[in-house]
């Protein structure tokens, strides 16, 4: 187990800047996940730590090491492929010891890591199998039996889950934290989901175009997110961004989005946002702050009329969709509060949870 | 189902099953008809052969009888003549001799190859790739000039050494490719994943590539065993003394005496050298076929 740090790694394709020149502290134990869209250079920037992919530029240290140059295997971390990777031709038990065989470990020894591991994964019985007659959450199992038995440093995890159907992704989202939380080594885990990014990481890393957009935890992303790009990304359904103009009034500010709806800026906002009145800004409001007007509600909000264009039902709740200045806006309702689409109905701005965007540079004000 | 039949357009849905059935009927009335038409066409010929290798001389030199039945009764004096009277038993020696040897000379140099060109990304490596597979291309009719003159200079004309030299010239191009095909299928997260556990190249190639290539690797053995088995031109250029012979050229050369064909005889020696194929084939086909890449990712 040991703590791992990037300091200004760049990874370059020719012409093409694949990961720009990136910082990360990660310390011993933590569990951290790299999300982002497709291409943003996350799995890239996993790959450069396990050694399978040269750097550019920078340095990359594990436990204190610094690792450019070493191969893969003198790095002692251990990687689960989001196609599992296992070995056809060998046995479970094989494919787990595979690892520990080449490096001359005793047979005893072997056992005793390859029964301890496939008991943390429940997997016991499975041994003797091909992974040709396993299930695809087994054999996901069986990868990271094959990195747990190894007892590395560092866990390198790209993408395990995105083969599986959406039922087991849950359950094997719960095993792989299971884990963690048994085995408690360092971990760095790429997706493309945030929700998994969510659940798992004790601390999330939003990557975009192959740059760190904000590190934080879960909370913070979704609480106080640094960028557009993040306060769209974090969250599901998504943010609602709608263009604004940030209006003085009096003392007070005022957020218009269209000729006849300004909603007030919460008082104790108003010194953060002040130096920005008068200009354009993008309003930022998550679906769950949209909301019924009846029941009780905290702090400041406001109410306002919408004509629903489509109402989804979920079952513990109804999402609403209506346009605000031409920009769809969801947001998410009591089932029993809600009307049908082409309906007018009453909803509430909590404004306490509200971003403005700066929508030249994208960061959150 | 019930609902389905009892609804109005149940009549309907069942003529569009009665006719999809009937055109697979009709489609499998029609392979079976092809594919008993061929297999007559391509069983003919060996049929022939063994029927004539279990006649007697006389019954062949009779006109009258009908060619396609032993009419005057089984005999192995074909055979008990060719094995004792001939030189046949030192072609075969031969053959195997050659046929083993170049079978390990390929399988070696093609799987080495084929790893370096189809895993190991190298500068030119697909040009390369591209460039042995263009050697195949030369026919052997038009090589066996050039090899003469080689084989001459290192002193191994009329030796079966030289076979042993110059059939790797048409196995291992063609071998090569298929395995570099099969190298390339295989997931490149497996060598990753291998790297990670520790392995180096060698043992990545012995304990990973070549089991979960072995369809390829045998594929491409059957290939150089046939190859270098049934290989007419070069032995009947670079060979001419009776005890280098192999077995394709020598029994033709001693069986046929100028317009004198001992059909006999070489029906009973074609029935012998066509048996170790035969059986190499029947005990190999099932490792060929098996798919042994499965379950290697997300199946």
């Amino acid at each position: 187990m040991a703590d791992v740090s990037l300091r200004n790694v760049v990874k370059q394709y020719d012409d093409v800047v694949a990961v720009a020149s990136i910082n990360l502290e990660i310390p011993n134990h933590e569990f951290v996940v790299l999300v982002g869209p497709s291409g943003c250079g996350k799995s890239t920037t996993l790959r450069m730590i396990a050694g399978l992919e040269e750097i550019t530029g920078g340095e990359i240290s594990i436990d204190g090491a610094v690792v450019n140059d070493l191969p893969p295997k003198d790095r002692d971390i251990a990687m689960v492929f989001q196609n599992y990777a296992l070995y056809p031709h060998m046995t479970v038990a094989e494919n787990m010891s595979f690892g520990l065989k080449l490096r001359k470990f005793p047979k005893a020894e072997i056992k005793a890591r390859v029964d301890n591991a496939a008991r943390i994964l429940d997997i016991t019985e499975l041994l003797e199998r091909r992974p040709k007659q396993l299930s695809g959450g087994q054999r996901q199992r069986v990868a990271m039996g094959r990195a747990i038995v190894r007892n590395p440093k560092v866990f390198l995890f790209d993408e395990p889950l995105s083969n599986l159907d959406a039922k087991l992704r849950v359950q094997m989202r719960t095993e792989i934290k299971r884990v963690h939380q048994k085995v408690n080594t360092t971990t760095v885990y790429v997706t493309h989901d945030q929700v998994e990014a969510m659940t798992l990481a004790d601390r999330v890393v939003v990557m975009n175009a192959g740059k760190i957009e904000q590190i934080g935890t879960p909370n913070d992303l979704y609480h106080h997110p640094a960028t557009r790009f993040v306060a769209g990304f974090i969250g599901s359904p998504a943010m609602n961004f709608i263009p604004a103009t940030l209006e003085s009034n009096g003392d007070a500010l005022r957020v218009r989005l269209t000729d006849t709806l300004a909603f007030n800026v919460p008082d104790g906002r108003t010194a953060r946002y002040k130096p920005y009145a008068g200009k354009q800004v993008t309003f930022g409001l998550r679906p769950e702050h949209v909301t019924e007007t009846r029941g009780h509600h905290n702090g400041v909000g406001q109410e306002f009329n919408a004509t629903l264009d489509v109402v989804e039902p979920m079952g513990m709740e109804t999402m609403v969709y209506f346009r605000i200045a031409g920009t769809e806006v969801c947001g998410r309702v009591e089932p029993t509060a809600a009307g049908n689409a082409g309906a007018q109905m009453p909803l509430r701005a909590n404004l306490d949870h509200m971003h403005l965007i700066d929508p030249a540079t994208g960061l959150v004000l | 189902m019930t609902s389905i039949t009892a609804a109005a357009p149940a009549g309907k849905r069942l003529t569009v099953g009665a006719s999809l059935r009937r055109n697979r009927r009709w489609a499998l009335y029609t392979s079976y008809f092809f594919l008993i038409l061929f297999a007559i066409f391509f069983l003919l010929p060996p049929y022939y052969m063994i029927i004539t290798a279990f006649k007697t001389d006389s019954e062949m030199a009779k006109l009258a009888t009908n060619p396609w039945l032993i009419t005057g009764g089984a005999t192995l004096d074909q055979f008990r003549i060719l094995l004792r009277d001939t030189d046949f038993l030192i072609f075969f020696k031969n053959t195997v001799i050659v046929t083993v040897c170049v079978v390990v000379i390929t399988m070696v140099v093609s799987i080495l190859a084929a790893f370096a060109l189809g895993r190991m990304r190298f500068w030119g490596s697909s040009i390369l790739a591209t460039g042995i597979f263009l050697t195949y291309l030369v026919p052997d009719t038009l090589l066996f000039i050039p090899l003469f003159q080689i084989v001459k200079s290192i002193g191994l004309l009329n030796s079966y050494w030289a076979m042993v030299l110059v059939y790797p010239t048409l196995t291992v191009p063609f071998c090569t490719w298929i395995m570099i095909g099969y190298f390339q299928s295989i997931p490149k997260e497996l060598d990753e994943a291998a790297l990670i556990d520790g392995a180096s190249h060698m043992q990545m190639l012995l304990r990973i590539f070549i089991p979960v290539a072995l369809p390829g690797i045998i594929a491409a053995m059957i290939f150089a065993f046939t190859v270098s088995w049934a290989a007419f031109v070069y032995p009947m250029a670079f060979l001419y003394s009776a005890d280098q012979q192999v077995l394709t050229v020598g029994t033709v050369t001693s069986l046929i005496r100028a317009d004198v064909y001992k059909w006999g005889m070489l029906m009973a020696g074609a029935l012998l050298a066509a048996a170790p194929p035969l059986v190499i084939y029947a005990f190999l086909m099932d490792y060929y076929i098996a798919g042994l890449t499965s379950g290697a990712t997300k199946g």
